[in-house]
C-alpha cells in the first residue's frame, strides 16, 4: 500500500510539474463551454420572418402588429399562399414563418379557440428555438390581454414545426456532448500518452525490473487522471448550470456515478491504446483519430445518429460516448432514472470490462 | 552468483546471442566488453528478467531468470543504458520513489549510498533533468543501490560520459565492491577492462574470451609493434600493402602492426617504408592492450566463419 | 595563404550576455587533421557553425578556403563538406539515392555523379546493397557512407561535428582510418569530439573550455606540456584543476 501511495504521488508530481499541460487540461473545458455556449446563445435581433395571414381580420392584424413591434423580428415577406413557404425558406430569406388559419379571428370570437402555425428553419437549431420561444411568448401575452376582457377565455393553439432538422437539438444539448468529449480527451488520451511516455523514456524498463506489479503501476497511473477528469466534468456541469442555465432534472448522484463509469471506461480504453503502442506520437494519433473523431462525429453530439446511413449507425454503436450521451441527456434533460438508462449503463460496463481484459492480456511483464 | 548456461536469443533472422556461458563469482566486478550491437544489452536484459532467452538457462543468486522472475526482481539492481529516471522529479523524490518501490526507506540503507549520494545531496531539490551527466549517473547509481541489492547490472554506464565523470564512476564501483556487492557491467570502452576483475569479450553475439584482463593480454600470440613515421597519413595504406603484414591497425598517432613471420625482419620493413617515401621511421615492440586482443580475436572469429 | 585552409583571428560570438565563443585564434594547414576538442557546451558547435557560414560572428575575423566567413559565406559553403552525427543521411533512401541527392545539391554534373558514385559504392563494398534503405545498414557502414557523402564533391575542408557519437570503438577505428586516408589526399579535416582518446588520431588539437581555447598543439606536445600520458588527463587538468589531486 505504501508503494502504491508513493506511486500515485509520483504521478501527481508529473501532472503538476508540467503546468502548461495542466492549464490546458483544466482550461480547455472552460474555454470550450464558453465558445459553444456563447456561439449558440447570441442575442437575437431583427430576425427576418414571413407571415402568411389567411384570415386577414382584426385579431390577426393586431397580433401581427404586436409581433413586429419589437426588435426581435423584421418582416421580410408577406405571403399569400402556403405554396410560397417552402421557397422562401429555401432561399434562406427568412428564419421563421407565422401562419394564421383562415377565419382566425372569427373562430376565436365564436369558439374561443383558434390556431397559429409557426414554422422555423432549424438548420440553425438554436436560433430556431429562440425565435419560437419569443413568438410563443408574444402570442401568450396577447392571449392573456384578451382574456382579461372576455368572460370565456380564448385559447390560441400554436403548432410549431421545425424545418430541416426534425429532432431539434437545442441549446442545452452541447453540454452532455462536451462532457463526453472532454472526458475522452483527458482520460483516454492523457493516460495512453503518460504510459507510452514511460516506455519511451525507458523508465518502464526500470519499473519492470522491480517488484512492482504491472497492474499496480497502471492503476496508480490512472488515478490522477480519474480525479482530473472528474474535476473537469464537474466544472462543465457547474458552468452549464450557472452560466447557461442548463438544468439537471434527474438525480445528481446518479449523474456523477455515470460520469465516473464513463471515465473508467475511457481510461481502460486509454490503457489499451498504450499497451498496443510504444511511442507517445503513435498514442496521440491513435487517441485523436481513433477516439476523438468518432466521438465527435458518431456519438450524436453534432449529427443525430438516426439520420446517418445504416453502416454508420452500426459503427456508432461501438462508440462508448454515444451511450454515455444518451445516459446523461436522459438524466439531465429528461430527468429519467436508472430504470430507463440501465441498458446503456450495462453497455458501458461491458466496454470497460472488455478493454480491461484486453489490456491485461496484452500487457507483458517483460520487454517485447 | 550469476551462472549463464547456453543462452541463445534471436530477433527474427538475426541471432543476437549464441550459446553464451558465463559464471560470475560473488563480489567481483565482471565486465562484458564489446562494440555496439554485439549483444551486450540483450544479455543484460535476459539476466534482469526483462527478456526471455530462446535457449539455455540462467540463474542469478540461485533464482532462475525465467521461472522465479517475480522473486528475483526484489533482489537485484538494474541501471539501463539510457538515463532512465524521472527528469521532472527532484533528486530526492526519485530516490524516495525507488526506496518505496522496494519497501524500504532512504535512511535504512543510507550507509550504502552515502559516498555517492552525499556528492549530489546539495542539489536534492533540483529536478533530475537539470543535473549534469556525471551527477545523473550518481543519482542513478544511488537509486539502483537503495534497496541493498546483492547484485547490480549496469548497462554501458560510462557511454557518452566525460573522462572525469568516467573515472569517478569507476571509483564508485570499486567502493561498492568493498560492500560485497557483485557488479555486472557492460562497456564498449576497451580501456575500461583493467577496472574489472574479470572480463568477457563479446562480438556478434558470440563470446570470444573470458578471463582476467591480464590473462587475456598474456594470451596474445604475436609480437606487436608500434610504428610511426613522418608521413603519418600514408603509413596505414603502405603497411597494409606490405607483403609480410598480418594485421595493421590505426591506434591514435601510431600503427599497431603484427607480422606473418614469427621474427620480424626490421631492416626489410625499414627499406620498404623508405622506398615509399617515409623517413624518421620508428619501429618499437610494445606489449598489447585489450583492444589489440579484441581485434585479434575478432580476426580469428572471421577466419572461423570462413573456414 | 596557400598553406592555411582555415585562419581564425580573435573570433567571438555572444548570445545576449552569454559569450559562447571568446576570442579564439588558430590556423589549420592544408591536409591536416585538426581536432577541435571540448566538453559538451564548451562552445565547439557555435565556433564550427560560424566557420561553416551558418552563424555570423559578433567580432573577429576568419577565412575558410580563402573566403571571409562573414561576407562570403556562400562561397565558403561551396568549398566545404559537412557531416554531423544528428543529420547526415536520409534513412528511408538507399545509399546511392543519398549520394546522388547530396551531389546534386553541390551542382555536380550528372555524368560525374554517375561515375563517381559507382566507384564509391565499390570502394565501400556497398554494391550488393545498392537497393537497401540506409536504415537497414549497420551503424558503422552508415557512418562511413555519411563521411563519403560529405567529401563526395571534393571539398577543400570537411567539417565533422561529433561524427563518432554513439559509435563503438571498433567502428570508430575504421572510421578514423577513412579520415586519415582522406587527409592523405589533401583535404583538411576539422573534427569536433568530446571523446578525448580520439585526439590521438589528430595531427593537432585544440581544447576548448568555457568558450576559450585553453590548449593548442600536437597531442605529443600537450601531453609533454602537462606532464601526463593521455589527452584524457590533459583535459582533466584543464577542466578540473583539482580533480587530479583527489585521485
Amino acid at each position: 500500500m505504501k508503494k502504491f501511495r508513493a506511486f500515485v504521488k509520483k504521478e501527481f508530481y508529473h501532472i503538476t510539474r508540467d503546468w502548461r499541460t495542466l492549464i490546458i487540461l483544466l482550461g480547455m473545458p472552460i474555454i470550450q463551454i464558453m465558445l459553444f455556449g456563447f456561439a449558440i446563445t447570441n442575442e437575437i435581433k431583427d430576425a427576418k420572418i414571413a407571415i402568411l395571414d389567411l384570415a386577414r381580420d382584426e385579431h390577426s392584424t393586431v397580433l401581427i402588429d404586436k409581433i413586429l413591434a419589437n426588435d426581435y423580428f423584421k418582416l421580410e415577406a408577406y405571403l399569400t399562399h402556403s405554396r410560397e413557404i417552402e421557397p422562401v425558406f429555401r432561399k434562406g430569406k427568412v428564419k421563421e414563418v407565422i401562419i394564421f388559419e383562415p377565419g382566425f379571428g372569427a373562430r376565436l370570437e365564436k369558439e374561443h379557440s383558434a390556431n397559429i402555425q409557426i414554422i422555423a428553419d432549424a438548420s440553425d437549431p438554436n436560433t430556431a428555438t429562440m425565435l419560437l420561444n419569443y413568438t410563443q411568448a408574444i402570442i401568450g401575452n396577447y392571449q392573456a390581454e384578451q382574456n382579461e376582457l372576455q368572460h370565456l377565455p380564448f385559447s390560441i393553439g400554436i403548432h410549431s414545426e421545425m424545418f430541416y432538422n426534425n429532432e431539434l437539438k437545442g441549446v442545452y444539448l452541447f453540454v452532455p456532448g462536451l462532457i463526453a468529449i472532454i472526458l475522452m480527451l483527458v482520460s483516454a488520451m492523457m493516460t495512453s500518452i503518460s504510459i507510452t511516455k514511460e516506455k519511451e523514456l525507458g523508465t518502464m524498463e526500470i519499473l519492470l525490473a522491480t517488484p512492482m506489479k504491472p497492474a499496480v503501476i497502471i492503476i496508480a497511473k490512472v488515478i490522477p487522471y480519474l480525479i482530473l477528469s472528474f474535476i473537469n466534468a464537474v466544472i462543465i456541469l457547474l458552468l452549464g448550470f450557472f452560466v447557461f442555465h442548463v438544468p439537471v432534472h434527474g438525480s445528481l448522484l446518479l449523474l456523477l456515478l455515470e460520469m465516473i463509469l464513463f471515465i473508467l471506461t475511457v481510461l481502460s480504453l486509454g490503457i489499451f491504446i498504450s499497451t498496443a503502442t510504444s511511442s507517445q506520437q503513435v498514442a496521440l494519433m491513435a487517441s485523436l483519430m481513433g477516439l476523438m473523431l468518432p466521438t465527435i462525429l458518431l456519438s450524436g453530439f453534432l449529427f443525430p445518429v438516426e439520420n446517418m446511413p445504416l453502416p454508420l449507425q452500426l459503427i456508432s454503436n461501438m462508440v462508448p460516448a454515444k451511450w454515455f450521451i444518451i445516459i446523461i441527456k436522459g438524466i439531465m434533460l429528461k430527468g429519467v432514472g436508472l430504470a430507463i438508462v440501465w441498458k446503456e449503463t450495462l453497455i458501458l460496463v461491458g466496454f470497460m470490462a472488455f478493454f480491461i481484459l484486453l489490456s491485461v492480456k496484452k500487457f507483458k511483464p517483460r520487454l517485447a | 552468483m550469476i551462472s549463464i548456461r547456453g543462452i541463445g536469443k534471436s530477433y527474427g533472422k538475426i541471432q543476437a546471442l549464441k550459446d553464451i556461458n558465463i559464471e560470475v563469482n560473488a563480489g567481483e566486478i565482471f565486465g562484458l566488453i564489446g562494440p555496439d550491437g554485439a549483444g551486450k544489452t540483450t544479455l543484460i536484459r535476459i539476466l534482469t528478467t526483462l527478456l526471455l532467452p530462446d535457449t539455455g538457462s540462467a540463474q542469478v543468486m540461485n533464482l532462475d531468470v525465467v521461472k522465479d522472475f517475480k522473486l528475483l526482481r526484489r533482489d537485484f539492481g538494474y541501471m539501463p543504458g539510457r538515463f532512465s529516471l524521472y527528469e521532472d522529479l527532484t533528486v530526492e523524490e526519485n530516490l524516495e520513489l525507488f526506496a518505496s518501490i522496494f519497501g524500504t526507506t532512504i535512511s535504512e540503507n543510507y550507509h550504502l549510498i552515502e559516498d555517492i549520494y552525499k556528492q549530489i545531496e546539495p542539489f536534492k531539490t533540483r529536478s533530475a533533468g537539470k543535473l549534469s551527466g556525471g551527477m545523473k549517473q550518481k543519482l542513478a547509481l544511488s537509486c539502483v543501490m537503495i534497496h541493498k541489492p546483492g547484485v547490480i547490472f549496469l548497462d554501458e554506464p560510462t557511454t557518452g560520459v566525460d573522462p572525469v565523470s568516467r573515472r569517478e564512476f569507476w571509483q564508485m564501483l570499486h567502493k561498492l565492491k568493498q560492500h560485497g556487492i557483485t557488479i555486472f557491467v557492460t562497456t564498449p570502452y576497451m580501456d575500461e577492462a583493467s577496472q574489472c576483475d574479470r572480463i568477457a569479450l563479446i562480438q556478434n553475439g558470440q563470446l570470444m574470451s573470458i578471463d582476467t584482463p591480464n590473462a587475456i593480454v598474456e594470451q596474445y600470440k604475436d609480437d606487436l609493434y608500434a610504428i610511426i613515421t613522418d608521413k603519418r597519413h600514408g603509413l596505414l595504406q603502405d603497411l597494409r600493402r606490405y607483403e609480410s603484414a598480418k594485421s595493421v591497425f590505426l591506434f591514435g598517432s601510431h600503427i599497431h602492426y603484427t607480422d606473418k613471420q614469427t621474427q620480424l625482419d626490421k631492416p626489410a620493413l625499414n627499406t620498404y617504408l623508405q622506398a615509399h617515401g617515409h623517413s624518421q621511421i620508428e619501429i618499437r615492440k610494445i606489449p598489447p592492450v585489450i583492444e589489440d586482443c579484441f581485434l585479434a580475436l575478432m580476426g580469428d572469429l572471421k577466419e572461423d566463419a570462413h573456414a | 595563404m596557400p598553406d592555411n585552409s582555415i585562419v581564425v583571428d580573435r573570433l567571438s560570438k555572444k548570445f545576449g550576455e552569454f559569450t559562447a565563443v571568446n576570442e579564439i585564434s588558430f590556423e589549420t594547414k592544408k591536409g591536416e587533421i585538426f581536432g577541435f576538442l571540448g566538453a559538451n557546451g564548451a562552445g565547439k558547435s557555435t565556433a564550427m557553425k560560424m566557420l561553416c557560414g551558418l552563424l555570423t560572428p559578433t567580432s573577429g575575423k576568419a577565412t575558410v578556403a580563402g573566403y571571409d566567413i562573414a561576407s562570403q559565406s556562400e562561397r565558403v559553403k561551396r568549398r566545404i563538406g559537412y557531416m554531423s552525427q544528428k543529420f547526415s543521411l536520409y534513412q528511408d533512401l538507399t545509399a546511392i539515392e543519398n549520394i546522388r541527392f547530396y551531389a546534386g545539391i553541390y551542382g555536380m554534373a550528372d555524368k560525374d555523379i554517375k561515375q563517381q558514385s559507382d566507384r564509391l559504392m565499390q570502394r565501400l563494398n556497398l554494391v550488393d546493397y545498392a537497393n537497401v534503405k540506409i536504415e537497414a545498414l549497420p551503424l558503422g557502414w552508415k557512418q562511413k557512407l555519411a563521411f563519403s557523402v560529405a567529401v563526395f564533391h571534393r571539398p577543400e575542408i570537411v567539417f565533422l561535428d561529433e561524427p563518432t557519437g554513439g559509435v563503438d570503438p571498433v567502428t570508430r577505428r575504421d572510421f578514423w582510418e577513412m579520415i586519415t586516408q582522406t587527409a592523405a589526399e589533401g583535404t583538411t579535416i576539422f573534427v569536433t569530439t568530446h571523446y578525448m582518446d580520439e585526439a590521438e588520431y589528430c595531427d593537432r588539437i585544440s581544447i576548448m573550455v568555457d568558450g576559450k581555447i585553453e590548449a593548442l598543439g600536437t597531442p605529443e606536445q600537450l601531453k609533454t606540456n602537462f606532464a601526463v600520458s593521455t589527452i584524457d588527463e590533459v583535459f582533466i587538468c584543464l577542466a578540473r584543476p583539482d580533480a587530479n589531486k583527489t585521485n
